[in-house]
């Protein structure tokens, strides 16, 4: 990252609210506000130690399998919707259904649903991740301009053709997008899955931790999975950037 | 004898009961042959173009392009049509050379081959130089410059042009003009092109269709290869007239 890209005000903005922390910390019991350093420590252990760096690769490694297997999915339907009106008529309300169920009433369909633990998460991040990608697909393929259809139209592609070098390239833009709202969804989905009845993971450890009333781990256990989705947000940011250079910047 | 290399015979586009985008079309235009179709907006230039390139079927009648039709034999055309647009139609995500090759690219040319001879396009448009741009960083002109090449590049058999020089300021426009005319005539193609200007149509065609709502040949005026300012000025009143405007 280069020196001028650097947000000096957001940087701030951060210290300033670790300030703040701390300054209440100081005032008020240390089970409600723990200082900054207790805090610090337990990241630490839960970073450098094997046992607890395995418990937190299990949730993003769920996290990502789930939302992979949405997104392909997901944009493999809304493209068949947008290709097709009357695939589009039967599955967009249902999709719709879908997407209008509470995410915690997922989780307590799929513990009844599913006995094993891993395709129970799976299935909740699948259920509630899915309809995004589809709906951001469909949207996204109808957008596409008639003019430059009928401009590759004239020149007769086969339907892969026109995939590869029209549909595709247009709904990338779109297709970040839905990765970036599902990224943070799914992320609090699945720790919500794994607080009933997983016995690994960043929503377990979460759920001893306030068994213990040990607030220092909870706060470093949820500062593991903020890093995880802002690294992640990052990656897809240089990603997207790297695959639609061609975008004309704005100078202002 | 020139064989015919477009017609229209009886074809009607009706998109409604009642509402024709053309009406009993006919017309031919023979192979080599500059034909330019002029009519005020709405009287079906645009839905003859779609015919033309099998984008729409007619309701009724029949479109022959090359001997074949081209909604049916839709594949069939691939390589054969070139198209000039009124706006450039570029793929923004492409850069110039990579716009300019859209078609040989569709045709199966490995990316070697597709590039030199899309260059080759490029270069004799004026472009060497900025084949590595992306359209946003091209002019107007220079992006229907881009869009020329694009359809010269597959080496079309009949090349239709849609108002591609009336966005463009005057002084480009003219340039393009000519330049559009003396590629199609130095490469023997056969051209079609819509305008709204009489006096374009006059300086590029051999031949201008005055189409009348709707969507019908109302007049055909053969254009002689030398035009003085009164036959010029002729020209103009025979086709205002044409269009019920004179």
């Amino acid at each position: 990252m280069s020196i001028k890209k650097i947000n000096y005000k957001g940087i701030l903005a951060g210290l300033v609210l670790l300030a703040i922390w701390q300054g209440v910390s100081l005032v008020t019991p240390s089970y409600l506000f723990p200082p900054l350093q207790e805090i610090g420590v337990d990241l630490f252990y839960i970073i450098s130690n094997g046992e607890t760096l395995q418990h937190a690769l299990t949730t993003m490694a769920r996290i990502l399998v789930g939302l992979v297997i949405s997104f392909l999915i997901g944009t493999l339907l809304g493209l068949i919707m947008g290709m097709e009106d009357s695939i589009n008529d039967i599955v967009r309300p249902v999709l719709s259904f879908i997407q209008g169920v509470p995410a915690l009433s997922w989780v307590v369909i799929a513990v009844i649903w599913f006995q094993q633990v891993e395709l129970r998460i799976f299935f909740i991040i699948l259920i509630t991740a899915l309809p995004n990608f589809s709906f951001q697909a469909f949207d996204s393929y109808k957008a596409i301009s008639k003019d430059l259809r009928e401009m590759m139209l004239v020149f007769r592609p086969r339907s892969n053709q026109m995939f590869r070098m029209l549909i595709f390239p247009s709904i990338i833009p779109d297709l970040f997008t839905a990765w970036k709202v599902n990224l943070g969804n799914s992320t609090r989905v699945a720790i919500v899955a794994e607080l009933v009845g997983a016995t690994v993971g960043v929503g377990y450890q979460l759920s001893s931790a306030q068994s213990l009333f040990d607030l220092p781990m909870a706060l470093a256990w949820t500062l593991v999975l903020v890093i995880f989705v802002i690294v992640m947000q990052i990656v897809l940011g240089r990603f997207e950037n790297s695959l639609l250079s061609w975008r004309p910047k704005a100078e202002r | 004898m020139t064989k015919d290399a477009i017609v229209f015979k009886n074809v009607c586009k009706e998109f409604s009961p009642g509402d024709f985008g053309v009406r009993d079309l006919d017309f031919q235009i023979k192979e080599g042959e500059m034909v330019a179709i002029v009519g005020k907006t709405g009287c079906g230039k645009s839905t003859a173009f779609n015919l033309l390139l099998g984008l729409t079927k007619p309701t009724s009648g029949q479109v022959k392009v090359d001997g074949l039709d081209p909604y049916q034999s839709f594949q069939e055309f691939k390589g054969k049509l070139g198209m000039v647009f009124q706006n450039d139609r570029l793929l923004p995500w492409r850069t110039a050379l990579e716009n300019a090759a859209i078609g040989l690219e569709v045709n199966g040319l490995k990316e070697k081959e597709r590039n030199k001879i899309a260059m080759e396009w490029l270069e004799r448009l004026g472009l060497s130089g900025w084949e590595d741009k992306f359209p946003h960083e091209l002019s107007g002109g220079m992006k229907q410059r881009v869009s020329i090449a694009r359809a010269f590049s597959v080496d079309p058999k009949i090349i239709l042009c849609d108002e591609s020089f009336s966005a463009l300021d005057e002084l480009t426009a003219i340039k393009l003009r000519k330049e559009f005319v003396h590629l199609i005539r130095e490469n023997n193609k056969t051209g079609v092109f819509i305008t709204h200007s009489i006096g374009e149509a006059i300086e590029m065609a051999d031949r201008v269709l005055v189409y009348k709502k709707p969507g019908h040949v109302a007049k055909e005026i053969t254009v002689p290869s030398e035009i003085d300012v009164k036959k010029m000025e002729e020209l103009r009143k025979n086709i205002l007239n044409g269009m019920d405007i004179a």
